[in-house]
C-alpha cells in the first residue's frame, strides 16, 4: 500500500510568529519555538515528524513562510 | 509584507496573486491599491499597479477598463475605503456593470490608522472612536455593503469568504478566480468579500481574533455566496 | 487643404477639439455653466469617431480620479468643470500632480464663494495657480480669451502636460465657454496605438510584460528623506517650465502710458477700453497673460520700466495682481479693478478705472 509522508521547510526570518498555521495542522507537527528571529518573532518550528503533506500550514499562512514537500512512498 | 502576524491581508494577497499567475494574465493585469493597511498593495503584486486616493479605486479601475478593455483589472479595498469614503465611487462603479473585480477586506476596523471605527464596526464593537463599544444611537449601524452592492443590477457575482482556516482558503480562492474569470467572460462587476481580522485593531492574539471573528463577525456578515451569474442566491 | 471654418459656442469648441487631438477619454459631471462640453461629446459619438471614451461619471471627485488611473495608464484624458465642481477635483489632481501623471482639467470658471452664480468670473485663479490642493505642487495654467484658443489649448495643454507629466489646466470662464465665436478646426489626428503609448510613456499601467519590472504609479513615499528628494526633483521641474514655457500676448505695449494686465474675458473688454483710451488720446497697452503659470513676470517687469503705471482687470477681487505686484517691484503704481459675483464689467468701466485710480490717482 501507498503512503504519502510529507515534509515542511519553514523560512523562519519571513515568520511572524502568528500561529494560525499550528491550529491548521491536522498532526499537531507545528508548535511557536523559543527562539526569536531577526524581526523579534518567536518563528514556528516543527515538533514531531508526521506531516502528511496536507499543505493547510501553507495554505493559511499569511505571509508564505511554508514550503510543503509530498512524497508517495510504497510499502 | 508589512501586515501585521496573523492578518488576513498576507493570505488574500497570495490567492489573489496565484489566480492572476494560473490564469496566466500577469502580463495584461492592472490592480488598483486603496488607502489603508493595503496601502502598500502595489509593492506586493507584481503586476501593474496604481495607487488610488481615498476610497476612489472602483474610478480610477472603471477608466483604466473602459480605455483599455482587454486588460484584467481588480481594485483591493478595505472597508473604510470602500464602503465609507468610497460609498459612491463602489456603488456607481458596480451599478455601471463596470467589468473588473473589486476584493473587499472587510474587518471592521481601520487598522491603519490605528483602530478606529469603520462602517462594517459591529454594535457594542470597542475602537478608539467607539471607546464604550458602538452605539447604534449614536454612531449609526454597521453597513453591510455587500449585501447593498448584491442587488444593484450590475453586479454579477457577490459573495462572502474569509481566509482563517485551510477549508476558508480554500472557498476563498475559488471565489477569486471565479470572480477573474468572469472579467474575462466579460460579465459586470465581481465582488469578492473576506471577513477578516484585525488583531492589532481588534486588541487579541491571531489565534483569539479568528475565534472572535467566529463568534461575532459570521453571525451578522454571514460567509457565501449572495449572488452568482448575475442572480441573487440569498 | 480648405480651412475648417465653424461657428461654436466655447465650450463645444473645447469638446470638438478633444475628439480631433485624438482624446482618449474625457470623464465628467454636469454643472453650469460648463454642461455643453460632455453634452457635446455625447451627441458626437466619440466612441464611434475615435473611439474615445467619454462616461458621465457620479461627481466629479469620480471623474478627476477615472481622469487619474487613465492618466495612468498614459492615456490622453481629461475633465472639465465649473467652480465648485473643480474645488472637489482638487483632491484628484494633487495626487495627479504628486504621481507625475499628465492631463487636462478644463475649469469654465463661475461666480463665488460657494455655490455662488452660475454667471462668468475669475475668482478661481488663486486656486489653479497657486494650489488649489494639498502639497507642494504646480498645474500649467492656460487662459483663453476666444473660441479658438479653447480650441487650440486643448492640443497645447495636452502637449505640455505630457512633455512634463504634470496636469494643464484651462482656466476659461463662462463668457469664453458660452459665447459663439468662429473656430478654425484642427485637423483629425489619430488615437495613439498601445505600442505608441508603451514607447512615449514607459512608466505607464499598460500591463506588465516579463521585460521588464512592474509599474507603479503612486503618490505616496513613507521615507521623509525620500519624500524630500521627491519635492525637490518636481520644483527642478518646475523651474524648467517657469523657463521654457511662459506665454503672453502684448498688445500696443511699446509706446504705452499705462498698461493694463488681464486674461481671459477680462483682456477682451480690456481691449475694447484700450481702444477708446486710445481714441482719447492716452497711450494704453495691454499684456494678457496666456500661461497663468507660468506667469509672465519678466515682461511686465520689462514694461514696468517705462511705464507710467499698471491697472489689473480681473473678474474677481485681486488675485492676479498679486504676480504683477511681485513682477513691478513697487517701481510704478499697480492697480486693481474687478466686478464679482458675475458682473462683467463694460470697456468704459474699465477706463473710468483707469483714469481714476491709476492717471489721476
Amino acid at each position: 500500500m501507498a503512503k504519502i509522508v510529507g515534509d515542511i521547510v519553514i523560512d523562519v526570518e519571513k515568520c511572524k510568529g502568528c500561529g494560525v498555521c499550528v491550529t491548521g495542522c491536522p498532526q499537531d507537527v507545528l508548535i511557536l519555538g523559543k527562539e526569536v528571529n531577526a524581526k523579534g518573532y518567536n518563528f514556528v518550528v516543527k515538533q514531531n515528524n508526521k506531516c502528511i503533506g496536507c499543505a493547510n500550514c501553507a495554505m493559511i499562512c499569511p505571509d508564505a513562510v511554508i514550503t510543503v514537500y509530498r512524497a508517495k512512498i510504497e510499502e | 509584507m508589512h501586515y501585521c502576524p496573523g492578518c488576513g491581508h498576507g493570505t488574500t494577497h497570495r490567492l489573489v496573486a496565484e489566480v492572476i499567475d494560473e490564469m496566466g494574465i500577469q502580463d495584461k493585469t492592472i490592480g488598483i491599491a486603496p488607502v489603508g493597511c493595503a496601502v502598500l498593495a502595489y509593492n506586493y503584486f507584481d503586476v501593474d499597479m496604481q495607487e488610488a486616493a481615498h476610497g476612489r479605486a472602483p474610478a480610477l479601475a472603471t477608466a483604466v477598463k473602459r480605455l483599455m478593455p482587454e486588460k484584467f483589472v481588480f481594485t483591493y479595498q478595505g472597508d473604510g475605503d470602500l464602503a465609507a469614503i468610497g460609498t459612491a465611487e463602489t456603488v456607481h462603479a458596480i451599478n455601471r456593470g463596470e467589468k473588473f473585480v473589486i476584493i473587499f477586506i472587510n474587518n471592521g476596523i481601520y487598522g491603519m490608522t490605528g483602530g478606529q471605527m469603520a462602517p462594517t464596526t459591529l454594535e457594542g464593537m470597542p475602537t478608539s472612536t467607539s471607546p464604550y463599544g458602538r452605539e447604534l444611537d449614536l454612531m449609526g449601524n454597521p453597513l453591510k455593503i455587500t449585501e447593498l452592492v448584491a442587488n444593484l443590477p450590475g453586479a454579477y457575482f457577490v459573495t462572502r469568504q474569509s481566509v482563517h482556516t485551510p477549508a476558508n482558503v480554500r472557498k476563498a480562492k475559488k471565489a477569486i478566480k471565479q470572480a477573474f474569470e468572469n472579467q474575462a467572460k466579460g460579465h459586470g462587476t465581481s465582488f469578492v468579500e473576506i471577513v477578516s481580522n484585525c488583531n492589532s485593531g481588534w486588541k487579541l492574539t491571531p489565534i483569539k481574533a479568528n475565534e472572535w471573528m467566529e463568534q461575532n463577525m459570521f453571525p451578522f456578515y454571514p460567509l457565501g455566496d449572495i449572488k452568482v451569474d448575475g442572480k441573487l442566491v440569498k | 487643404m480648405m480651412k475648417e471654418l465653424r461657428l461654436m459656442k466655447g465650450n463645444e469648441a473645447l469638446a470638438e477639439a478633444a475628439i480631433r487631438y485624438g482624446a482618449d477619454g474625457y470623464f465628467g459631471y454636469p454643472i453650469t455653466p460648463q454642461s455643453e462640453v460632455i453634452e457635446y461629446l455625447m451627441a458626437e459619438r466619440p466612441e464611434r469617431r475615435t473611439g474615445m471614451v467619454v462616461l458621465q461619471a457620479e461627481s466629479e471627485v469620480a471623474a478627476i480620479n477615472m481622469v487619474y488611473g487613465g492618466a495612468a495608464c498614459g492615456k490622453r484624458v481629461m475633465t472639465s468643470s465649473s467652480s465648485p465642481g473643480v474645488s472637489l477635483k482638487m483632491e484628484g489632481v494633487s495626487y495627479i500632480a504628486g504621481a507625475e501623471l499628465p492631463c487636462l482639467v478644463a475649469n469654465i470658471q463661475r461666480g463665488g464663494p460657494g455655490l455662488g452664480t452660475i454667471q462668468p468670473s475669475q475668482a478661481d485663479y488663486f486656486q489653479a495657480t497657486k494650489g488649489g490642493g494639498h502639497g507642494d505642487y504646480r498645474m500649467i495654467v492656460l487662459a483663453p480669451a476666444s473660441v479658438q484658443e479653447m480650441s487650440d489649448f486643448v492640443s497645447l495643454g495636452f502637449d505640455l502636460a505630457f512633455k512634463y507629466r504634470n496636469p494643464a489646466m484651462i482656466l476659461s470662464d463662462g463668457v469664453i465657454g458660452q459665447m459663439m465665436e468662429k473656430v478654425e478646426l484642427q485637423p483629425q489626428r489619430a488615437r495613439r496605438t498601445e505600442e505608441e503609448i508603451i514607447q512615449e510613456c514607459p512608466w505607464a499601467t499598460t500591463g506588465k510584460p516579463a521585460t521588464r519590472g512592474h509599474n507603479i504609479i503612486t503618490s505616496l513615499e513613507l521615507d521623509p528623506g525620500r519624500q524630500e528628494k521627491f519635492n525637490l526633483k518636481l520644483q527642478k521641474k518646475y523651474k524648467e517650465i517657469e523657463r521654457n514655457e511662459v506665454r503672453y500676448e502684448e498688445i500696443n505695449c511699446d509706446d504705452a502710458d499705462y498698461i493694463l494686465v488681464a486674461f481671459g474675458s477680462s483682456a477682451r473688454i480690456c481691449q475694447k477700453a484700450m481702444d477708446i483710451a486710445r481714441a482719447e488720446g492716452i497711450k494704453v497697452g495691454l499684456l494678457r497673460p496666456i500661461t497663468l503659470w507660468p506667469f509672465p513676470y519678466k515682461p511686465i517687469k520689462t514694461l514696468a520700466q517705462h511705464a507710467k503705471g499698471f491697472l489689473v482687470v480681473e473678474l474677481n477681487a485681486g488675485q492676479m495682481i498679486e504676480d504683477v505686484q511681485l513682477a513691478v517691484a513697487e517701481k510704478v503704481k499697480v492697480e486693481h479693478f474687478g466686478r464679482y459675483g458675475g458682473i462683467i464689467p463694460a470697456p468704459g468701466e474699465v477706463l473710468e478705472a483707469l483714469k481714476s485710480k491709476v492717471i489721476g490717482g
